[in-house]
């Protein structure tokens, strides 16, 4: 017991360096569990306050682009307004108001901590709980995906990028309605890689590349980017694609959450057909 | 001031110059200069071992909170503060460190200081990065990225500790 005593003495620096380091690496790997560390991270009161403090400052830069972007954003939803339709057609026709019911509803948010160059990159939004956000909704631009919800506060919300290695997306191709799973392979902010399209697929640069709606994430048919090269495989049975986002992450400033209304419909189906 | 106020402050203000300057450069994938590394260089010799440690881990789990990447910072920072004392061991004059002294320009001069430094931070940096990609595969592009993000935390310290050693001379 003595010797014991002398060498947690004797060696005690060492010991406190494991220890410590042992706990970050915990931390590290089960940061997944988000509940557990739901108050760390960046959209807890404190830090996403200082974030919010920052963007406050760091938006005039980027005033002009964004303006631009809800100009023309105006623009096209103008053009869906009934007010700019002629009736063209003088005959009745008949509106069913209760055939269609709204599964997706759409929310702003600023995001207001962003980041391109890490591996696993985060997005912070202004939104958060008492806006109705919730944690897996997608958030999404008018040009395309921007990522998922992971947590919420009562006022903020932190996003997983699609620029974050931890993602996976399921993704089709438009033309021929294949399926597979897009990833970011950690290099290039503009690129991404698509997965688990069977080698028999034809398949050529230019292509457009949709959300599946397989997931109760994000609404079908929305935007990811266009084949940019397709590698040639090396032994597997899967083509190699390099996908061109849509989205250029450097310059997103406001974004849309998307809910699903129906989402809750969907799991417990899908649960019940499981067990 | 005295030594606790001084490195009270420059802790708080190397985090908001991290979050808010250094983690919005974004030139590309391979330069992300993190000079946070700074504050566990400059704590004074006298510092006891545990506290170190812990200093250095509430600082990397700071940076971590605002970047969502629980325990990286704190893990990496850590191992960098467990090898200050072997490495300012290494660099020790043959009298010793005098006391009352800190590890910085003022005091033990430039070559010294960016010795210690590139040390410190490369090892820093080495750690970090791999934990942040978590495997051995793309090797190279891991290598690459600590180069040159290491070289950048490197100039932005040796600089910083000019305009700061300024200050004090005038001050005193």
């Amino acid at each position: 017991m003595k010797n014991l005593l002398h060498f947690i003495v004797r060696f005690h620096f060492t010991i406190l360096f494991i220890v410590i380091e042992v706990f970050s690496l915990l931390l590290l790997v089960n940061y997944n569990n988000y509940q557990k560390t739901q108050f760390l991270n960046s959209s807890n009161f404190i830090s996403g306050g200082i974030y919010e403090k920052i963007a406050a400052v760091t938006d005039y830069l980027s005033l002009s682009t964004s303006n631009e972007e809800l100009n023309r954003e105006n623009t096209r939803l103008n053009n869906l307004l009934a007010a700019s339709f002629k009736m063209s057609v003088d005959s009745s026709y008949l509106y069913n108001d209760t055939l269609y019911q709204q599964q997706y509803i759409y929310r702003t948010a600023k995001i207001i901590n962003n980041s391109v160059n890490k591996q696993l990159n985060y997005i912070t939004l202004d939104k958060g709980e008492v806006q109705g956000i919730k944690p897996e909704m997608a958030v999404v631009t008018e040009k395309g995906v921007v990522g998922v919800v992971k947590s919420v506060s009562r006022n903020f919300s932190t996003v997983i990028s699609l620029l974050n290695n931890r993602l996976r997306i399921s993704a089709k191709i438009k033309k021929n309605n294949y399926f597979g799973s897009l990833s970011w392979d950690g290099k290039d902010y503009r690129r991404a890689r698509l997965y688990e399209i069977p080698f028999h697929v034809p398949i050529q640069p230019g292509d457009t590349i949709l959300t599946s709606g397989y997931s109760s994430i994000f609404p079908e048919g929305l935007l990811l980017g266009t084949v940019d090269e397709v590698q040639p495989s090396s032994g597997s049975n899967f083509h190699q694609i390099v996908v061109l986002l849509s989205n250029d992450f450097k310059s997103l400033s406001y974004v849309k959450v998307v809910g699903d209304l129906l989402k809750k419909e969907k799991l417990e189906l899908e649960k019940g057909e499981e067990q | 001031m005295n030594t606790i106020a001084k490195n009270l402050l420059r802790f708080f203000v190397l985090i908001f110059i991290q979050i808010a300057i250094l983690n919005n450069i974004q030139i590309s994938g391979f330069v992300n200069p993190y000079i946070y590394v700074l504050f566990i260089l400059l704590l004074p010799f006298e510092i006891p071992g545990w506290l170190l440690l812990i200093l250095s881990f509430l600082l990397g789990i700071s940076i971590d909170i605002f970047t969502n990447t629980l325990g990286m910072h704190a893990s990496a920072s850590v191992f960098a503060a467990f090898l200050r004392p072997y490495v300012l061991n290494y660099f020790s004059t043959r009298d010793g460190y005098e006391v009352g002294t800190s590890p910085g320009i003022s005091d033990y001069g430039f070559t010294w200081f960016l010795k210690y430094a590139l040390i410190i931070i490369v090892a820093h940096h080495s750690f970090l990065f791999f934990i942040e990609v978590f495997s051995f595969s793309n090797i190279s592009e891991t290598l690459l990225r600590i180069i040159f993000s290491s070289f950048f935390s490197l100039i932005i310290i040796v600089i910083s500790q000019f305009l700061v050693f300024k200050n004090r001379t005038n001050s005193l």
